[in-house]
């Protein structure tokens, strides 16, 4: 029979990944099946802890907040808006929700049947890797992997690209094992030799029989729940979960986190009635998943030649575009992208420095600005740098000054050659201007804190956010603290800086309609760098300087930092970091799109549901600008 | 004798009836969250009852908050009557190629859907008329259902000094306005009736934030 509310459930949900990726009769086939529900502002989905649902969900209308509580704080993970899927953990295993779900306004969700999902997907590959890389970047992301730095941690379900990771798992050969007749002892002995967490045993066959590792010999044994002289398959946990050899990474990390293992042996015909030929450890695919990133960036280390760094830096821009389809939340992207623009430019200075006729006559460091200084950079955008010297004697500055000029020099043309374009405004090491020693610097920024002007703030907005990139460390923090004892002295300055701030409108103008630039060709664009970046940008940096934290220079880590000193304006603060997070994500996206910057945005080509996170974005803009005018009394100054 | 009188009578309606009829010997105790509702709209000729006649049904039930999609349902019902002027409105002409059934067979399917679920429906008073005058042609009983109308709930949920200044007469087109109901197929039976359950559940929510939801309340309202 006809059913009209199936078919506009399908309309919707293809326009979302992963059903995207399904025919529209199988779309169909899911959507007859989805219940709609109704949320108020505040209702909850599920809690923590909560049995799995035998669904998970999609956003239709609204926004759902997922978080975890943490001694009755509460630690928002993501707010998912129109199109997001979530609550995936019962894809995945059975265990009971780790995060809690509730509508953060008034929401109206689509729950999906897990079975019905399945069979109608076919469990299809693609599909699995999107949804395992959805739930991963919830589920780990922010708070462990992140947190431990371990930022490499990759999670591709690569749907154009070929680059990747559903590479066959590579496990350990030839693997520690022991017979069905070994004494424990034996068994531990042998793992402490091999300096291995775990051991196969095996039959005469050499089929594997069990598994016995670290945690089961402390658990049973040391207890003295059994005596050490045991045998072994008093010990063993059996039976072993199985695999065929050429299973992908992802295969096995899903077999591990379904049974709660971290072993898999893999045999000849991947049943337990075949020889063992290897275990796929946790660690294993760990190292494996980590490939990506390190990959990319063992290989600019190792470049001997602009060219190969270029292609380097390429697979950099596609891997961030395939970090952007799978919806990798932006932080770990900026993260691992910064990581990769860092490690470009010092290998430039190091290509550099063999190109000169000399070494370097004193210590120098090299200073990224702007984007690049604040960890912010996606997409290939303009270099801003600047270099310090050591002091020299006064007769010997000029000769000091261009060689570094000359070294500045080589390093702007390789990176300009790798894609970073010439800064107009000409802010580079190898302008006179931006290569000094270290006094010069200092005198630079005084002049800048206790005299400002326009063009002071207008400059200090880019140098403030200077991050050390290579040489000599002692420099910047000699310079860093000269600049905060300044800071000190002078409140005018903060009054510039605040001015500056909230010079451009929150977007969100009196209409509630977007603020598109009113003049030149570019009529119709919205700036989405200048009206919704940058505002936030300056806002973060003005904050931070004041309750002077130094180190801090990403825009959503300011954030969260004032959010931690300021609990009263913490949710303010939150999100502002989400937002800005948020819009970077727009703009690169945007950029990939249009092969662009992307800070220009045509508003025409937007959907309704894009412009409604925008417009989301834009309310705590103009929060954060009224509390700076207050806060800095910038009602009379403008 | 009147045993006898009384057993000859009920012989008189078909099993279908008289299933129906079973669901409501016993009277609902259930709380709301508890309780099956089913949000419906039809669409017609015109508005004349007695000439007039329901081209399509669409209903949507739901229990709590939840509508599930698979349990809704869409009835296009062949008829003879056929009024030019509201094809531009619902889009169903005479021989449309949707598989279509009689009138009967759609009495039999919707009476069998409802069971005694609490029906929802804007302005509920017509819906209700002419389901019951289809009835009625085929020789069968009112429905028994228990109606809301969301017209009026909507109205009654407003506070009481501002009820005056307000309209008294709300289309589905204000009240999606009101709430913010995207307007999703409007004016097919069924998209009339998803959006009808999901202002039902937004002025729920309403009044229960103003302590207001009960039975008592929701129920009590003039429906002829």
């Amino acid at each position: 029979m006809k059913n009209s509310i199936a078919e506009r459930v399908g309309d919707f949900l293809k326009g979302y990944p992963p059903f995207n990726m399904l025919s529209y009769k199988t779309l169909l086939r899911i959507a007859t099946e989805v219940t709609i529900t109704y949320l108020e502002k505040g209702d909850t989905l599920f809690k923590k802890n909560d049995a799995c649902h035998d669904n998970f969900y999609i956003v239709r209308d609204g926004a759902i907040n997922l978080y975890y509580s943490h001694d009755d704080v509460k630690n928002i993970m993501n707010i998912h808006d129109t199109g997001d899927v979530f609550g995936l953990r019962p894809l995945i295993t059975k265990e009971p929700y780790k995060l809690t779900a509730t509508a953060n306004e008034e929401s109206i969700v689509y729950a999906i049947p897990i079975t019905v999902f399945q069979s109608a997907t076919d469990k299809s590959n693609k599909i699995q890797k999107y949804l395992i890389t959805a739930f991963a970047s919830n589920a780990f992301d922010s708070y462990t992997a992140e947190e431990t730095g371990r930022i490499f941690v990759d999670y591709l379900p690569n749907t154009s690209q070929e680059i990747v990771n559903f590479q066959t798992a590579n496990y350990t050969k030839s693997p520690i094992t022991c017979s069905v007749e070994s004494s424990l002892k034996e068994a531990a002995k042998k793992m402490s030799d091999h300096k291995i967490g775990c051991i196969v045993v095996i039959d005469d066959a050499k089929k594997p029989v069990g598994i016995i590792t670290n945690s089961d010999i402390k658990n049973k044994i040391a207890t003295g729940l059994f005596p050490i002289e045991t045998s072994v398959t008093n010990i063993m946990t059996s039976p072993v979960m199985t695999s065929k050899k050429g299973l992908t990474i992802a295969d096995g990390q899903l077999q591990m986190i379904k049974h709660s293992i971290g072993h898999l042996c893999i045999t000849k015909d991947g049943t337990v009635n075949s020889k063992l030929i290897g275990v796929l450890t946790h660690h294993d695919v760990l190292v494996t998943l980590g490939n990506n990133p390190t990959v990319i960036l063992k290989e600019i280390k190792r470049a001997k030649r602009t060219k190969k760094l270029r292609a380097a830096r390429l697979k950099g821009s596609v891997l961030l575009r395939s970090y952007i389809e799978q919806n990798i939340p932006i932080s770990h992207i900026t993260n691992v992208i910064s990581q990769i623009n860092d490690a470009v430019t010092i290998r430039a200075i190091e290509l550099a420095l063999k190109k000169m006729p000399t070494a370097p006559p004193v210590p120098f460091s090299w200073l990224a600005l702007g984007s690049q200084g604040r960890n912010e950079q996606l997409l290939f955008t303009d270099q801003d740098n600047a270099l310090v010297f050591e002091d020299v004697p006064e007769n010997q500055y000029a000769e000091t000054q261009s060689y570094f000029l000359g070294l500045s020099k080589l390093v702007t043309i390789t990176l300009n050659k790798i894609g970073f374009e010439h800064c107009k405004a000409d802010m580079m090491a190898n302008n006179p201007e931006w290569c000094k020693s270290l006094t010069e610097w200092k005198t630079q920024f005084k002049n800048w804190i206790l005299k400002p002007d326009e063009k002071a703030v207008l400059l200090s907005s880019i140098f403030f956010d200077y991050n050390h990139v290579y040489g000599n460390k002692e420099l910047v923090k000699d310079l860093t603290d000269t600049i905060y004892t300044t800071l000190e002295k002078t409140d005018l300055f903060y009054k510039f800086l605040g001015r500056d701030a909230i010079k451009s409108p929150s977007p969100l103008g009196f209409f509630r309609q977007f603020l598109v630039e009113q003049n030149g060709d570019k009529k119709e664009l919205f700036n989405i760098k200048s009206r919704a970046l940058m505002p936030l940008i300056d806002a973060a940096r003005i904050l931070i300087l004041i309750k002077r934290i130094r180190d801090v220079n990403n825009t959503s880590e300011r954030f969260e930092k004032l959010a931690e000193l300021e609990p009263n304006n913490k949710e303010l603060y939150q999100s502002c970091s989400y937002a800005f997070k948020a819009l970077s994500k727009f703009k690169t996206k945007q950029g990939l799109l249009h092969d662009n910057s992307g800070k220009l945005i045509d508003l025409e080509t937007l959907t309704k549901e894009e412009k409604l996170k925008l417009r989301r974005c834009f309310k705590p803009i103009q929060a954060i600008q009224e509390i700076l005018k207050i806060r800095f009394d910038l009602k009379n100054f403008i | 004798m009147i045993l006898k009188w009384f057993h000859k009578k009920k012989k008189e309606y078909p099993d279908f009836w008289v299933d129906y009829i079973d669901h409501f010997k016993t009277p609902n105790k259930n709380p709301i969250e508890a309780t099956r509702f089913i949000a419906f709209d039809t669409e017609t000729t015109g508005f004349d009852k007695k000439k007039d006649r329901i081209l399509s049904i669409g209903a949507v039930s739901f229990i709590g908050k939840s509508i599930q999609v698979n349990h809704s349902l869409e009835l296009y019902l062949e008829q003879e009557v056929f009024n030019p002027e509201t094809v531009k409105i619902h889009g169903l002409m005479r021989k449309g190629s949707l598989e279509k059934v009689t009138e009967l067979e759609a009495i039999k399917l919707f009476l069998a859907y409802i069971k005694n679920a609490i029906l929802i429906a804007h302005h509920a008073n017509f819906d209700k008329v002419m389901v019951n005058e289809m009835l009625l042609r085929h020789g069968l009983g009112k429905l028994k259902n228990k109606f809301i109308d969301t017209g009026h709930l909507f109205n009654k949920s407003k506070h009481i000094i501002y009820r005056e200044s307000l309209k008294t007469h709300y289309t589905l087109d204000d009240l999606c306005k009101e709430l913010n109901v995207p307007k999703v197929d409007r004016h097919t039976a069924n998209g009339d009736a998803l959006i009808t359950a999901i202002i039902f559940l937004k002025i729920l929510s309403r009044l229960d934030i103003q302590k207001k939801l009960q039975w008592k309340y929701l129920l009590n309202e003039e429906i002829i």
